[in-house]
């Protein structure tokens, strides 16, 4: 294969590390944020994007790349809520007189490792992948560095999630050590004989690592924290894309490298799935602080998209990659109207705050209620068919394991169902305590249209988003 | 004779004494971001030591780039406690504490 060839085919991570780096030194000379730079920064996303759906697929230098159907689809996604990020964070910086060029490169640095981890076809680009994605992230965290929490968060955040990359680095090391070799196809063909305990070992830790960076229980104490200290689109951007990169990371571990080792995996995946599924329902029962609250949401959507990978095979990965989208989109538009509403130029972050929204601003209100009923799993919204999926591809999977514990999964859905009802009840039958300010207008009209999409797009959107997360999972298992 | 097995225990030691440098330590944060290199250099143990044993040059291309994102992450580390440090005047772990419940 020649040079060219591979080139084409990592020309969209080619294209946003380029633009990393302009970006930086323009941003550098220049020192003010523009709206041109904020757009280039978004246009470059949006190249990416473009770039990945229209190249060719195959695998790069000598397979450590692959860009398959299914690196593709996660690739569009993230690219697309990244560029999201970047206007959503632009927009909250700016009412704030706080705006830095660093916040767009920052997500254009997060968005190539995220890019890199969604192709990864060898431990080493994974690796690589993560720990780009990761330190960006840290430094989004923190990005308001004259704020206590802020600070905090970042600290938090990285403390853990670098203890995390060791466990995935140590997980990685043995099994290199016990396959003797790097890549996932090898692996893959050492995994599917008799393999030894060296081998399982390092599987382990490296699910251990991986289940940090999703945050799934009991790997998912830093996540309210960050949650609760992270400005408020730096969040939207936390829950949606790279929430979907991990799970893509776990599913080319499991999918590519390990695809006959199914059996002692699936076990693993199972329990942290029921484990999230039941931390995010009872722990968010207390929360009165909305991210928070969001936080422990997101702990429990993640365990509903870990049962779609337990279950394996085109139907359940193709259903988690379904959900993760689904409920990318939900996240977005409910950070986007959170970050959209102040009262007396104060944020409105706890339920409390909420009171009487219904009165004071109708719009924003009802999308935050269809926000909630999504996540509650109501249908027809999007939610609800996320959860469809997931829980459809349990239940066909003919494992017993597997039913039980998408029956499970339901009681914990029923269970949370209580603090997304307090909210929607606390918007629309409590008084409100004093008048709200205008809305931010871009983050408004971004969650419009992410309501919109919760309900009555995607009935449209799913008669081509469920068969091209099918042929995107297809291209598992085939490094 | 020294052998392969030597070398994994003694990365295998000094990986728990990371971790739980991370997790027993209630007192400074430096200490932890020390505990955090000393995780990452138990795993070039691994990956130099089974390199060896496999005739296989990729593991310590491997470490190569543990080096590397270990300068980078330690950077990220330091900069972050530093802004920490400015907020708070105090970088006792039992002062991060702000968030709780």
């Amino acid at each position: 294969m020649t040079f060219a060839a591979n080139f084409s085919l990592v020309l969209p991570e080619a294209i946003l590390g380029a633009s990393a780096l302009v970006l930086l030194v323009w941003g550098a000379f220049h020192g003010k944020v523009s709206p041109l730079f904020t757009g280039a920064a978004v246009l470059a996303l949006l190249g990416a994007a473009v770039a990945a759906m229209a190249g060719p697929h195959g695998h790069a230098f000598n397979g450590v790349y692959a860009a398959d159907a299914a690196a593709t689809y996660a690739k569009v996604a993230i690219y697309l809520f990244s560029a999201i990020a970047v206007v959503l964070g632009d927009r909250w910086l700016a009412v704030r007189g706080d705006q830095k060029f660093e916040f767009a490169v920052l997500i254009v640095l997060a968005a190539l490792g995220m890019g890199v981890t969604a192709s990864a076809g060898d431990l080493i680009s994974l690796y690589i992948g993560v720990e780009l994605q990761s330190l960006a992230l840290y430094v989004l965290a923190a990005f308001r560095r004259d704020d206590a929490k802020s600070s905090e968060a970042g600290l938090k955040y990285f403390v853990l999630g670098a203890l995390s990359s060791g466990l995935l680095l140590y997980g990685a090391s043995l099994i290199y050590g016990f396959a003797g070799s790097t890549r996932f196809a090898d692996i893959a063909a050492v995994a599917h004989g008799a393999h030894g305990m060296g081998l399982l070992f390092g599987l382990v830790f490296l699910i251990c690592g991986l289940a940090f960076k999703v945050s799934a229980a009991p790997f998912h104490m830093w996540t309210p924290d960050v949650y609760e200290g992270a400005p408020t689109p730096v969040v939207g951007f936390f829950a949606a894309a790279p929430k979907l990169a991990a799970m893509m990371m776990l599913a080319r571990v499991l999918g590519d490298a390990f695809p006959d080792a199914a059996g002692q995996w699936r076990q693993i995946l199972i329990i942290t799935s029921l484990a999230s599924v039941f931390v995010g329902a009872f722990a968010g029962l207390a929360q009165s602080n909305l991210k928070r609250l969001w936080a422990y949401s997101s702990i429990a959507n993640v365990g509903y998209a870990l049962l779609g990978v337990a279950t394996g095979g085109e139907t359940g990965l193709g259903s988690m990659l379904l959900f993760m989208t689904l409920y990318m989109v939900d996240v977005t538009g409910f950070f986007a109207c959170l970050q959209a509403l102040s009262r007396d130029g104060k944020p409105m972050e706890t339920i409390e705050d909420m009171a009487g929204l219904v009165k004071e601003r109708p719009g924003v209100a009802l999308a935050m209620t269809a926000f909630s009923l999504s996540a509650l799993g109501l249908p027809p919204f999007s939610g609800f068919w996320a959860k469809f999926y997931v829980f459809g591809a349990a239940m066909g999977s003919g494992d017993v394991l597997l039913q039980w514990a998408a029956v499970l999964g339901l009681v914990g859905s029923v269970v949370a169902a209580f603090y997304y009802l307090r909210l929607i009840k606390t918007m629309w039958f409590d008084a409100p305590a004093s008048a709200v300010d205008k809305p931010q207008p871009t983050a408004r009209a971004i969650g419009f249209a992410a309501a919109l999409f919760s309900f009555p797009v995607v009935l449209v959107a799913l008669i081509w988003l469920d068969p091209a997360a099918r042929a995107a999972a297809a291209a598992f298992g085939h490094a | 004779m020294i052998g392969l097995s030597h070398y994994l225990v003694v990365a295998a030691i000094l990986f728990t004494i990371g971790v739980f440098g991370i997790f027993v330590n209630r007192k400074n944060i430096i200490v932890i971001l020390m505990s955090i290199e000393l995780i990452l250099l138990a795993v070039n143990i691994n990956l130099v030591a089974f390199s060896v044993y496999l005739h296989d040059v990729v593991g310590q291309i491997f470490a190569m780039f543990v080096l590397t994102v270990a300068a980078a992450e330690a950077a990220v580390g330091l900069a972050i406690l530093v802004t920490f440090f400015r907020n708070r005047g105090d970088i006792a772990v039992d002062d991060a504490s702000v968030m709780k419940g």
